[in-house]
């Protein structure tokens, strides 16, 4: 699938799984798991810097920023301000002007406060920053969120981190109907079948970090969504066949005694 | 003179600028954001941004995250 590119904002990707890097053991799992998912896109925190432990290792270190394309996030943030500061020092850390944008409404369930996060969006998108909305599996809300300049939304399957799935299938299949830019199905998965699931829908890309950083064996999972993802693709393009009640022969009756 | 930097209390001498506290820390400023008082720093003012008394200092960078972690 050498033709089968995803366009975010001019930047080009050919593989559809993006990884989160929290959660791992220690850099080297991190960096051997992505390695095994083949992606290319992974999200980062911003953090303060250990001040205190000269010898801790930086993350870019292990995840080269001219290998991969860094997708900082705003996770942890509960509000407007603090979305849009963390945002802008995660541009002034220089790797790029991507934001993903989360505005965390409850820390029990880590829904998006959606209010939140279109105010949000509406400030960076005008400081020019490339906006990827973390949001909720609400159609109205993605569809907001492209008008205000999102050049792609991350609708939610499950709660982060809660490996369950995609709870919503048909608004999910409603916002793939509807919103006409690439929509990255964001937290949630569980195991690769989830994974193929949202690309057999039509999702253009799957983001995950916890269903491979918390598996047993990571890179094993890694290497799992790897193919759920392209396998799900693959599907989403042949086109599947509709749902039958009955059965339908598959070898012919013509030449039978 | 005392400047707080990423909450915690520092002294620093007269004069430090954010360049010479990043050096002091060991950090390598192409890696991490600055916010002096809460205004984000461009990386071509650490070199001249002069570090006042009571001034509140965060340096942040990257670390692993998906979502919340």
């Amino acid at each position: 699938m050498g033709g089968d590119i995803l366009t975010i904002a001019g930047r080009t990707f050919h593989s559809r799984l993006w990884v989160g890097t929290g959660k791992y053991k220690d850099f080297l799992e991190t960096q051997k798991a992505i390695e095994a998912s083949g992606a290319e896109v992974v999200t980062v925190a911003v953090r303060r810097v250990n001040i205190t432990d000269r010898h801790s290792e930086n993350l870019l270190d292990y995840l080269d920023p001219k290998t991969y394309t860094i997708l900082p996030n705003t996770a942890g943030c509960y509000t407007v301000d603090d979305a849009v500061r963390y945002a802008r020092l995660a541009r002034a850390a220089g790797v790029s002007d991507l934001v993903k944008l989360e505005v965390i409404g409850d820390e029990r369930t880590l829904f998006p406060d959606t209010a939140g996060l279109i105010e949000a969006a509406k400030i960076l998108v005008k400081e020019g920053f490339v906006v990827l909305p973390y949001t909720n599996d609400d159609p109205i809300v993605a569809q907001k969120l492209v008008d205000i300049g999102c050049p792609a939304v991350m609708p939610l399957a499950a709660p982060i981190g809660s490996g369950l799935g995609i709870r919503n299938p048909y608004n999910l299949k409603i916002i793939l109907d509807t919103v006409n830019v690439p929509i990255i199905v964001d937290a949630g998965v569980g195991t690769a079948s989830d994974a193929a699931l949202a690309m057999e829908y039509g999702a253009d890309a799957v983001l995950m970090n916890t269903a491979i950083a918390g598996a047993q064996h990571p890179l094993v999972m890694a290497e799992a969504m790897k193919y759920a993802v392209e396998a799900g693709r693959l599907a989403f393009q042949a086109g599947r066949i509709p749902r039958k009640l009955h059965a339908s022969a598959s070898s012919p009756i013509e030449g039978m005694l | 003179m005392d400047i707080h930097v990423n909450g915690q209390p520092r002294d620093v001498s007269e004069g430090t600028t954010v360049t010479g506290l990043l050096e002091a820390l060991q950090l390598t400023a192409r890696k991490v954001a600055v916010e002096v008082n809460l205004e984000i720093l461009d990386k071509q003012d650490f070199d001249g941004r002069l570090l006042n008394e009571g001034d509140r200092v965060e340096i942040m960078s990257f670390i692993g995250g998906g979502t919340v972690s």
